[in-house]
């Protein structure tokens, strides 16, 4: 079997194969492949962590294919792409369920607070959160390569991300207060919006994290 | 800040092409639904829905090819509907490439369907599609009705919209079928009151004839996202135009 260029983990959470498309658009020439294969994602030059679902479920489908050490390593060794819960995954604990994650890093996965859904109007802005919000750049980064600080992506999520290094954010978008809607720490990037259905923006994410060279 | 106002146009697929009715009838061919979802998507389309109205049950995969076919050169959120009776014809689907897929009249006949697919699948990919018409024989205004607006349930819209959410949905598509081909206007009334009862983002349809209707259901009806069809499909307006329109008018879009 020769190594794959970048290995979507499957852990049977839905449906990867639009990430999958994703990649063969921007990257035609590059091998891609969704795999639950642990030995295949050692292998793989590049690893993507999607994830759809709620988070308890995930981790019960991730560990149940064995796979929590595979993508634990990855975040360690090579250029790391997490994707809506394939990022609040990487945190030490989900209010979703009351589960732990995978502890990469430290922080907590809140849901969206009842009482502060509101714009400045007062209008009722609902959950999940569903749809194109603003994405600001608080770091500069090889993925936002081409991509205009405030591009809009696609979100759907009622939980998100509060991680206790300020540092590691990469982006925040306010719905309505702001909220960690990237981080970036070394050979790892994972963002809570979908960049395989955000157009042109989110296409540009994957081609960057395609030629990214931590 | 928050989220832009989504403009969604609508393909209603029967065998394979794209067809647009009035009032739930008379239909016309309007094109290819690969070429049709390409136009919109270059527009700047913020998500797309197919409705597949096949009523021939050998046709029904169909949309399965259409929707790989889609899923592989668009790239924004595709939701999927019509004759979703299991929650296989849900996996089926989202295996095809949808991100959401619709349930109406199965979710009136088992609302457990739309329990367990969001159970399965998780709430962002249920929509439930309430078809709803204004009632005077009823203790309330708007009734749910099933098999494209043929059979009446006896059920209030509003209770309805309600208890689809506590059983998972993640996004309620409400439809009034007063309007729908008529193109004087979103039914505003009924749209803003499920839209207060529940949490979830609501996507208005039935009645789009002006870009103005588009704004009216946003601000009038408290919808998250518009759904048009005839006004796209056949060159009235691009959904740049209608973009533009909401803009200008205070909303924020894409």
């Amino acid at each position: 079997m020769s190594r794959l260029q970048v290995a979507i983990v499957d852990y049977g959470m839905g449906n990867l194969r639009s990430v999958a498309n994703a990649f063969k658009a921007v990257a035609p020439s590059i091998s891609v492949a969704v795999t639950s294969d642990p030995e295949q994602i050692a292998q793989a030059e590049r690893v993507v962590f999607p994830g759809q679902g709620a988070m308890p479920d995930c981790i019960r489908e991730l560990d149940a294919r064995h796979l929590r050490q595979a993508v634990i390593d990855a975040t360690q060794q090579k250029p790391f792409l997490g994707i809506c819960i394939g990022l609040q995954m990487l945190f030490e604990h989900s209010e979703e369920g009351d589960v732990p994650g995978l502890g990469v890093y430290r922080g907590e996965v809140k849901r969206f607070p009842a009482d502060k859904m509101h714009d400045e109007q007062g209008a009722k802005l609902k959950v999940p959160h569903m749809g194109w919000s603003q994405v600001h750049q608080t770091q500069a980064h090889a993925l936002w390569s081409e991509i205009p600080d405030q591009a809009r992506f696609y979100y759907v999520h009622s939980y998100y991300v509060a991680p206790e290094e300020a540092t590691l954010t990469a982006a925040t978008t306010a719905y309505p207060f702001d909220y960690t809607g990237a981080i970036a720490r070394d050979n790892v990037f994972a963002v809570q919006f979908h960049p395989e259905k955000s157009a042109n923006a989110g296409l540009q994410l994957l081609r960057n994290f395609v030629n990214w060279k931590p | 800040m928050g989220c832009a106002k989504r403009i969604i146009p609508c393909l209603d697929v029967t065998d394979g092409r794209v067809v647009k009715g009035v009032n739930f009838l008379e239909l016309r061919d309007a094109g290819d639904p690969v070429e049709i979802a390409q136009r919109y998507n270059d527009q700047g389309a913020d998500e797309l829905t197919f409705l597949d109205i096949t009523a021939s049950s050998d046709n029904r995969d169909l949309i399965l090819h259409i929707i790989e076919r889609v899923a592989e050169q668009i790239f924004i959120p595709l939701t999927v509907g019509g004759g979703v009776r299991k929650v296989e014809d849900v996996r089926r689907l989202l295996n095809a490439g949808a991100d959401k897929v619709s349930i109406n009249t199965t979710a009136v006949l088992n609302p457990q369907v739309v329990e367990d697919a969001a159970s399965r699948f998780g709430s962002q990919c249920i929509v439930v599609a309430i078809d709803a018409k204004k009632v005077d024989n009823q203790p309330f205004e708007w009734e749910v009705f099933t098999h494209g607006g043929r059979n009446p349930t006896g059920l209030d819209a509003v209770k309805w919209a309600q208890k689809m959410v506590s059983l998972g949905a993640g996004e309620l598509l409400v439809t009034s079928m007063d309007r729908d081909g008529t193109k004087i206007g979103f039914n505003n009334p009924l749209n803003k009151a499920i839209s207060d009862a529940v949490d979830v983002p609501l996507i208005a349809s039935g009645g789009v004839g002006n870009l103005q209707h588009l704004v009216d259901g946003v601000t009038m009806g408290g919808a998250d996202a518009v759904l048009a069809a005839s006004i796209f499909h056949y060159g009235e307006f691009t959904v740049q135009q209608a973009k533009d329109y909401m803009r200008e008018h205070g909303l924020e879009v894409r």
